[in-house]
């Protein structure tokens, strides 16, 4: 018996990377600008994205949206009040999305009659962070009534993001939010990283947030 | 098979205690069983533009440069999670 020792340096998560890269080809190729938010259960994405559905709209945009949640469409309709295509997307139980759930959504859509797609991650800020979805900007979100150190503690997420949301600002005050300590543990973590804070509820920061998304669809990758 | 050998990065959201003690009961059975699992933990390493090189970080906490306290936000490594290479015994056959 002779003892062998065989050279792999493969990924392990290797599929994923290459289905993920499979998607960001075909978003490139129709012209969609892909976003995965990603934050905390109960940070507020769907309340933001409900917001950036109707603002977009409004503006004339194309937009879908995919949720992922471990149970129920309640997110799904509550999106599509906006009038835009949306997708749920039901892990039943595991903790995040992957690149294979969201192909399968995809199906059936014409990508290149969006300008924006946005997945709605599963409120988890650990495993999002490994599963590469094809977008083009993953988004963080954050929200005032968390605490200012989540990016410290929870490094992994907000040094992948691409971009940061504030949320619910509108209660930063009661909640005794302490706004320069938040930015600048974001920006101990991700270097210079864009920061929109943000209300859905009354619009605040909506402007700035409209811009940056026009500005990156414009902006051919 | 004898050992597997994995490269995680420290930004890779892997605890290997977690990971050593799952293996066991995961490759019960398979052709896994009993085979050990060496981990290699990768350091975050990141290219300083001010420094003009890449460099490791002390913690996770910060990203900044250890040398020129600059922030540094290219990730050059830390987020692997590879399987490096395998360890078998091969049963020779008779010719």
């Amino acid at each position: 018996m002779t003892t062998r020792i065989v050279e792999l340096r493969q990924g392990i998560l290797k599929k994923n990377d290459e289905l993920a890269r499979g998607l960001r080809g075909r978003y490139e190729a129709a012209g969609v600008l892909v976003l995965n938010l990603v934050s905390s259960p109960g940070t507020g994405k769907t309340a933001f994205l409900e917001r950036t559905l109707r603002d977009l709209r409004e503006l004339g945009a194309k937009v879908a949206a995919l949720v992922g949640d471990l149970e129920t469409d309640n997110d799904a309709r509550r999106l599509a009040a906006s009038g835009a295509p949306v997708r749920q997307i039901n892990t039943h139980g595991i903790c995040h999305l992957e690149a294979e759930m969201v192909a399968k959504h995809l199906d059936g859509w014409e990508l290149a009659d969006l300008d924006y797609l946005f997945i709605e991650n599963v409120g988890n800020l650990v495993c999002p962070s490994s599963y590469d979805l094809g977008e083009r900007i993953r988004v963080a979100l954050l929200s005032v009534t968390e605490g200012e150190d989540k990016p410290l503690k929870y490094p992994t997420l907000f040094n992948s993001a691409d971009a940061a949301i504030l949320t619910k600002m509108d209660i930063a005050e009661p909640c005794g939010f302490d706004r320069a300590t938040a930015l600048k543990n974001m920006n101990e973590i991700r270097p210079g990283i864009r920061i929109f804070e943000t209300s859905a509820k009354t619009g605040a920061g909506m402007t700035e947030w409209l811009a940056y998304l026009a500005q990156e669809k414009s902006r051919r990758p | 098979m004898k050992e597997v050998r994995l490269r995680i990065g420290a930004l890779a959201s892997v605890v290997e205690d977690s990971l050593q003690f799952c293996y066991g009961i995961a490759t019960d059975g398979t052709p896994l069983e009993g085979s050990k699992l060496l981990v290699k933990i990768v350091p975050v390493v990141m290219h300083c533009e001010h420094c003009a090189q890449d460099i490791e970080i002390a913690s996770v906490q910060s990203f900044r440069c250890p040398r020129c306290d600059e922030p540094v936000s290219d990730l050059r490594q830390g987020r692997e999670l590879e399987i490096e290479s395998i360890e078998i015994d091969e049963v020779e056959e008779k010719v």
